[in-house]
């Protein structure tokens, strides 16, 4: 996020979710948003669902999974024509505006209300209430990367933000809400095949010459390929070996068949994991790792906010700390490696990447920060960290536009399998269900498949609430629980991806966005009958 | 700034510093019940009643700002005998003889009400209030609401309505008669409780609890502070601890969840931890048989590394890769990518941050 929750539920005069569900996937901000919002902070939802928060809306656009780019244009049109637009920020930090304006041009709000199949008045009285409001920040996740056009929607949305100058201060801002505990960290700390940590770049021959020197070795220049995409290279042999921590992919990517066809190409498939997974049971090896209650260590939340993970306990059993099996690994397999403490692995981090040189466990237990944590860019040992990105322009020089069309999903619906399939998270369960299903009273509340599905189709198909149903795309087939109501538009439907009897991946599509490599969970054609 | 004097030391405060926050500030303790710091400040227990001079009536420290000049006393005689006669009426309504004699209590050691009476030196209540015994509510799997119990400080009332935002937990009649009406009986499905337990955390005494209190006591205990392994809030947590094994958590005020925690936080975030199914040795699979059989660390770790090698050198380290998790620490994740980086020798290295 370029600014931090407090600051985006109490500094704001209009809040705009765009494919997000914060009550569900982020319970805790979620609350802090139905508050913000009993206060008299406006609030727009842009999402396909009736999502909790959307009873609570000013505005909410129901738009067709797969249109944000559509209606981000849109906006930026009706901004533009409205005289919205805040032009001195825009000569200021930005470059491209005249282009931009050109490509908007044809999103009038009747195409962009067609296209995204919601009234034109809602949408046009969204841009007008963002567009006056003074401080309004745009929040999004999953529903708007989760698209084989996903970069174009994030990128999208920032148009909004930098033509409204709602970018760098206070109560603005475009912030992503990062799925995972330490998804923004696992980025941060180089678990990237492009990019070192703090995105110091591969292909930069001066951060590689830096990296050489730290660590004593000379480095592979190729930049690597995306998880993504090395599942059809280990269909194809390019991929021989693979080391997975944590991971679930049988559970949690696309396109399950697939993925057990890569996983059982591979030569040698090694899995550290706290439990024996769908995926550990293809590996050759299995490590039994330590979970965040047995080790030291920090995470990196959504607003980039380094804190302190701290032991509590010991468990049974002949586990080892993760960090400890990586480095005997190294030692192994040649590449000295001495042992280190998290706090030492931490000072070795800070060392060499700038935006985290001011960052150690001792400071992050200290008086001075009295556990607030330490937000990067934190450049030095008494930099107070970074709360709000781009102050004063940004980082790398004058920022540029988007200039991306709407482009449809890759799959839509047709005669075959006539309703489309949006997937995501509910309350009661996180992702792969690993950690979440071992508490028996999450289970008591919901343990079990289900797929909203629209009163109107619901009727066409002779299905009713409550009916167990069969809902098969192109890629396999699985059975589910119907819940019947307005939830969805009609011609849609949406499944948790949690539950493993009735596991939507069997039914999703791997096409990958263009440069994030994500998949495109959010829009997949189905059919759906009794079963 | 305003100045005010309080026992004596004169402070200077911000515009709107409540006489609580002001004695704070100046190091004077007041005792409190049924105020929580942005939960709830409405004032009635009377605990928190002070003298302010210029006026006849006690006020209330909790909720009443401080004026320029003001003159506060929090240790007279008429103070401390408001505050015994105020903790002997909430005591009589304590229900300490119906259904949870003060060391059954699960909250026992952990009560601020049992804190306060001992700080005040009341022990007993001389009014007698009939108390017929209401039921318990605890058909939730996580919560239970012992009205028996209920002080009606409606901390709770305060952690859904102000805090969470949830609006499922209310009060009922007014005044004396005043009742919490907690979702957690035979029609809980039917409510839209979250089930996230900051009610329970907001409760001063045993009334509503999380069920898994009964496991352990209080001085049992000891608390790590940590981060919440689940979604990328980042909410800081107390892991609650009873012979190396997590019972319970509580929320901290940290700075993005304000001491707020959800369901799976509270509720989620250490069953997995002492789960049975645990992995708790090395496996390597038998290729004749295809099943996992048990091997050592230095077994195991030599088949990986030798197999990686093997691939490394006869096919080049491209062909090796490795997934970080992005539900583990930065310290995992930064020595995963040394391992690929120095010891692979590739840049395929990638986190699950797409999927």
């Amino acid at each position: 996020m370029t600014n931090p929750i407090y600051d985006v539920t109490r500094n704001s005069d209009v809040i705009m979710l765009v494919g997000t569900n914060p009550e569900e996937a982020h319970p805790v901000f979620g609350m802090q948003i139905r508050a913000a919002v009993e206060r008299g902070t406006k609030l727009i939802v842009v999402d396909p669902r009736d999502i909790g928060l959307a009873a609570r809306a000013d505005i909410h656009l129901k738009l067709r999974p797969g249109t944000n780019v559509a209606f981000a244009n849109g906006m930026v049109h009706i901004l533009i024509e409205r005289g919205l637009i805040d032009r001195d920020f825009i000569d200021r930090y930005t470059e491209g505006f005249d282009a931009l304006a050109a490509m908007v041009a044809s999103y009038t709000p009747a195409r962009v209300a067609e296209i995204c199949r919601i009234p034109e008045d809602d949408l046009i009285a969204a841009a007008l209430l963002y567009g006056q409001a003074d401080r309004a920040p745009i929040l999004y996740c999953l529903g708007v990367t989760e698209h084989s056009t996903g970069t174009d929607g994030v990128m999208s949305l920032s148009n909004i933000a930098m033509v409204c100058g709602k970018i760098g201060r206070a109560g603005c801002g475009v912030n992503p809400i990062r799925g995972q505990n330490n998804v923004q960290g696992a980025c941060d700390m180089g678990a990237l095949p492009t990019d070192f940590t703090g995105y110091q770049k591969v292909e930069n021959p001066d951060v590689l010459r830096k990296f050489e020197q730290a660590w004593g070795v000379s480095l592979n220049p190729k930049v690597g390929t995306k998880a993504t995409e090395c599942f059809p290279k280990m269909i194809e042999g390019e991929i021989r070996g693979l080391f997975i921590c944590g991971e679930d992919p049988v559970r949690t990517d696309p396109d399950t068949h697939h993925v057990i066809k890569a996983l059982s190409s591979l030569e040698f498939l090694v899995v550290d994991d706290l439990f024996m997974t769908e995926t550990a049971k293809y590996a050759d090896v299995v490590l039994p790792g330590r979970s965040y209650a047995e080790k030291e260590g920090t995470f990196s939340n959504t607003e980039r906010r380094v804190q302190r993970v701290r032991k509590a306990v010991e468990v049974s059993g002949d586990t080892r700390l993760d960090t400890d099996i990586f480095i005997d690994i190294m030692n192994l397999m040649g590449y000295e490696q001495p042992r280190l403490t998290a706090a030492q692995i931490m000072d070795e981090i800070a060392s060499l990447t700038p935006s985290f040189a001011g960052i150690s466990h001792a400071r992050l237990d200290s008086a001075e920060i009295a556990g607030r944590g330490l937000q990067w860019p934190c450049t030095a040992p008494d930099h107070p960290g970074t709360p709000i990105l781009h102050v004063g322009g940004f980082a790398r020089g004058k920022g540029g536009y988007s200039l991306a069309e709407y482009r449809p999903s890759v799959e839509l619906p047709d005669d075959e399998f006539p309703l489309m399939l949006s997937t995501g998270r509910i309350l009661y369960q996180y992702n792969a269900c690993a950690l979440t299903d071992k508490t028996a009273g999450l289970n008591e509340i919901a343990s079990e498949s289900f797929i909203e599905i629209n009163d109107a189709d619901a009727a066409r198909l002779g299905i009713a609430d409550g009916d167990r149903v069969k809902v098969s795309s192109r890629r396999g087939s699985i059975e589910s629980t119907a819940r019947v109501s307005g939830k969805t538009n009609e011609g849609e439907t949406w499944m948790p991806f949690h539950f493993q009897d009735g596991n939507s991946n069997w039914l999703t599509n791997a096409a990958l966005d263009g440069v994030a490599k994500a998949p495109e969970y959010k829009v997949c054609a189905v059919s759906v009958e009794k079963a | 700034m305003l100045n005010v004097t309080i026992d004596g030391r004169a402070i200077s405060v911000r515009e709107g510093t409540t006489i609580l926050g002001a004695a704070r500030q100046a190091g004077v303790s007041i005792p409190t019940l049924c105020y929580l710091k942005h939960v709830s400040n409405i004032g009635s227990c009377r605990v928190c009643a002070i003298e302010v001079e210029g006026r006849s009536e006690l006020v209330t420290a909790c909720n009443t700002p401080v004026a320029e000049g003001m003159v506060v006393t929090t240790d007279s005689e008429r103070v401390r005998s408001s505050r015994k006669t105020a903790l002997e009426l909430i005591l009589a309504r304590h229900g300490l003889d119906s259904t949870n004699y003060c060391f059954s209590c699960v909250k026992n050691g952990a009560c601020e009400l049992q804190t306060v009476c001992r700080e005040q030196g009341v022990v007993e209540s001389p009014y007698y209030v009939a108390q017929p015994r209401k039921a318990v509510l605890d058909s939730n799997p996580f919560l239970r609401f012992d009205p028996n119990l209920c002080i009606a400080c409606q901390r709770c009332v305060g952690a859904c309505n102000r805090a969470a935002r949830n609006h499922t937990l209310h009060t009922s009649k007014r005044g004396v008669r005043t009742a919490i009406e907690a979702p957690f009986g035979e029609n809980w499905r039917a409510t839209d409780c979250e089930n996230c337990g900051n009610c329970a955390q907001a409760c001063p005494t045993g009334a509503i609890t999380e069920k898994r209190r009964a496991s352990y006591r209080e001085w049992e205990t000891r608390k790590v502070q940590t981060t919440c392994p689940h979604c990328a809030v980042g909410c800081q947590l107390n892991l609650v601890v009873k012979d190396n094994r997590i019972v319970d958590t509580e929320g901290v005020a940290g700075p993005s969840n304000h001491s707020m925690l959800c369901v799976k936080g509270r509720s989620a975030s250490f069953d997995f931890v002492h789960s049975p199914e645990r992995l708790r040795t090395p496996l390597i699979k038998n290729k004749q048989t295809g099943e996992f059989e048990e091997a050592s660390w230095d077994e195991a770790l030599h088949y990986v590394a030798s197999n990686f090698t093997r691939i490394k050198q006869q096919v080049g380290p491209d062909a090796l890769a490795a997934f970080a998790c992005s539900r583990s620490t930065n310290e995992d994740v930064y020595m995963l990518q040394k391992m690929a980086r120095c010891a692979f020798g590739t840049n395929n290295v990638d986190n699950c941050a797409r999927v």
